[in-house]
């Protein structure tokens, strides 16, 4: 059924960018019967889905309407839509158990969603999985690098079962290992590999066959700073060289650090997206950040603060840590510290400073993303 | 089908080096049947009565048939292991056939429980054992042992898959072998046995097995044995090969 020639006209015409409106009209002028072309596009109603704008080609994956609910009830993702465009470094940002992982497992083919559609590299993530498979990469949030090899022989055998042949497999391993750093502890076990290593070489290893999109989880979970700050390095390179990556992170600094655009998500769903500064904007203006003395003083100080704010004040109690987006400037800063002052409000830090995406995260979910 | 063949070489290659790497593997269980054969043959052997001259004649074609038994029980041990490593997910995402994996493991286990027959056999030789009857013979009983083993391989395999942790595979793995394994005629015939057990060891798959083994070491008629035994073979195949696969592609 999916070879009738209707189906793969339509599916180019919307790969050209016409509406499903369009495409009818075509048919129609072009001579089809219109109970014939009712017939097709009922069988065929997935491709119908939604339709795919000009983006498409600019876009490397496309997701529309994907649902995956576990155990009959659990909803991981509620009715995910989105675009990745070629050659971007985009992020998926959201605490854990948000969907992020889901959705990437989704994508590579590893899991089925229950409702919608995604293509990815102009690969149906279902009816295309085998072929789909051969363009993508991922590392995952556990180093998937065997430990009783070397590291080369985890790239050779990579490179085999993506069906090079013994000797493009020997030498892409060899390219790899030089291009990680890893070309003195090539032929160790790795046993004997440090965690940045191993990540390092999971990385390598997902990058055997030049994929058109990397898939990369959680990439830094679990890494110290330098570790993390490596793999940042690692990641700009190759994006550099024109890799297109899909990563997904509960770090707000990562996702700022890396990412041109970044999808935040909460609960299964996408509660925001656009770049690091335009998600910042979103919080409005700066945001104000007191470190009372004592516990004591958080209701007080939250009854001064909240003239200055037009939202409510986050507080946490664990830390005496009170946040508030402000608008106003620096000025904000003086008034605040006189009125506390007169009010003998014992602080032990003030400042002001442009919102970070965990701001973002609060004024959009109400909780924080760690 | 190119693609799949050599897919299947790369798993099995990958799985052997993990033993050849760390041969604790195949010396813990290869210890744990020698022990038995050594227990068996100078501690209860002189007590039981089997008819036959030696009791190592009558006991080593039994322990051949655990040794594999046991050594089926790694296949699931080794996937879930797999599993958990997230080196599952790796192979998932790739462009290999899906069933490579599981492919890989059971001729990897299948070429390890030849190996461990061939050493077990030599302790034997060491304590007394003697192929009398042909090496034909025991050739033939050789390969139905490996064939025993890559079946039950399957089952554990699927069983693994099941309960996804090497914990919990482990300990799922001995509730069906140990039955299996004392209610046969491995250690003694099953006639001695008391009613109910004596009737559970008689169609055991074990029992046919072994009696197929011993028949053949001895020099004595197979009889039927070998096709009950062929067939639970097949059997077992039948049921739990594609009950495996399913689990496999079920995997999320």
């Amino acid at each position: 059924m999916s070879n009738h020639p209707l189906i793969s006209y339509v599916e180019e015409a919307r790969w050209r960018g016409m509406s499903n409106k369009q495409i009818l009209d075509s048919l129609i002028s072009a001579g089809w019967q219109v109970h014939d072309l009712t017939n097709v596009f009922l069988d065929h109603i997935e491709i119908f889905h939604e339709p795919i704008t000009t983006e498409s080609k600019e876009n490397i994956v496309t997701v529309r309407n994907i649902s995956k609910i576990y155990n009959k009830t659990i909803k991981a993702l509620d009715n995910i839509s989105l675009d990745v465009k070629r050659g971007s470094v985009t992020a998926l940002l959201g605490p854990n158990g948000a969907g992020k992982t889901t959705l990437v497992r989704i994508l590579a083919t590893l899991l089925t969603p229950e409702h919608g559609s995604a293509r990815v590299a102009g690969f149906d993530i279902i009816r295309d999985a085998q072929k789909l498979r051969s363009v993508i990469g991922l590392a995952g949030q556990y180093a998937a690098v065997d430990e009783s090899l070397t590291g080369r022989e985890n790239l050779e055998m990579v490179g085999r079962l993506y069906h090079l042949s013994a000797l493009s497999a020997r030498q892409r391993a060899e390219e790899l290992l030089q291009q990680f750093d890893l070309d003195d502890a090539g032929d160790r076990i790795l046993k004997t590999y440090s965690g940045g290593m191993r990540r390092r070489l999971d990385l390598a290893a997902s990058l055997v066959v030049r994929p058109q999109i990397l898939f990369l989880d959680e990439p830094t979970t679990g890494l110290d700073p330098r570790g993390r700050f490596a793999l940042w390095h690692v990641i700009r390179e190759l994006v550099k060289d024109g890799t297109t990556v899909l990563l997904t992170t509960q770090y707000m600094e990562e996702a700022d650090q890396l990412a041109n655009k970044i999808f935040v998500i909460d609960r299964g769903s996408i509660i925001a997206q656009g770049t690091a500064d335009e998600l910042k904007k979103q919080v409005g203006g700066d945001v104000l950040e007191l470190h009372v003395a004592d516990r004591s003083f958080i209701n007080e100080a939250v009854g001064v603060i909240t003239q200055f704010g037009n939202e409510v004040p986050h507080i946490n109690e664990d830390t005496n840590i009170i946040t508030m987006a402000v608008t106003g400037g620096t000025s904000v800063l003086v008034d605040v510290v006189r009125k506390f002052d007169v009010a003998n409000i014992k602080i032990n830090d003030i400042v002001l400073r442009r919102p970070s995406l965990d701001d973002v995260f609060l004024t959009l979910t109400g909780h924080t993303a760690e | 089908m190119n693609h799949t063949l050599s897919d299947i070489q790369v798993m099995t290659k990958r799985n052997l080096v993990k033993f050849v790497r760390i041969p604790q593997l195949i010396i813990f269980s290869t210890i744990q049947p020698v022990m038995m054969l050594l227990l068996f043959t100078y501690v209860f052997g002189g007590a039981i009565k089997t008819g036959t001259d030696e009791y190592i004649n009558y006991l080593l074609p039994g322990i051949l048939v655990q040794t594999v038994l046991f050594g089926a029980m790694m296949t699931g041990i080794g996937l879930v292991d797999d599993l958990s490593r997230g080196m599952i997910d790796r192979f998932r995402s790739l462009p290999m056939a899906r069933s490579a994996v599981l492919a890989g493991r059971t001729i990897t286990d299948l070429i390890r429980n030849l190996f461990t027959v061939g050493l077990m056999t030599v302790v034997g030789l060491l304590i007394g054992f003697r192929i009398d009857h042909g090496i034909f013979n025991f050739l033939s009983a050789v390969a139905l042992i490996t064939l025993f083993g890559f079946a039950f391989s399957w089952v554990s395999a699927a069983i693994g898959l099941a309960v996804k942790t090497p914990e919990t595979a482990q300990v799922a793995g001995f509730i069906w072998v140990f039955p299996l394994a004392f209610g046969s005629s491995i250690f003694v015939p099953v006639e001695g046995m008391s009613s109910v057990i004596g009737t559970f060891a008689e169609y055991n798959p074990i029992t046919y097995t072994v009696d197929t083994v011993r028949a053949l070491t001895l020099g004595l008629p197979v009889g039927n044995n070998i096709w009950f035994s062929l067939a639970w073979i097949f059997g077992i195949m039948i049921i739990f090969v594609p009950l495996a696969i399913n689990r496999y592609r079920a995997i999320s």
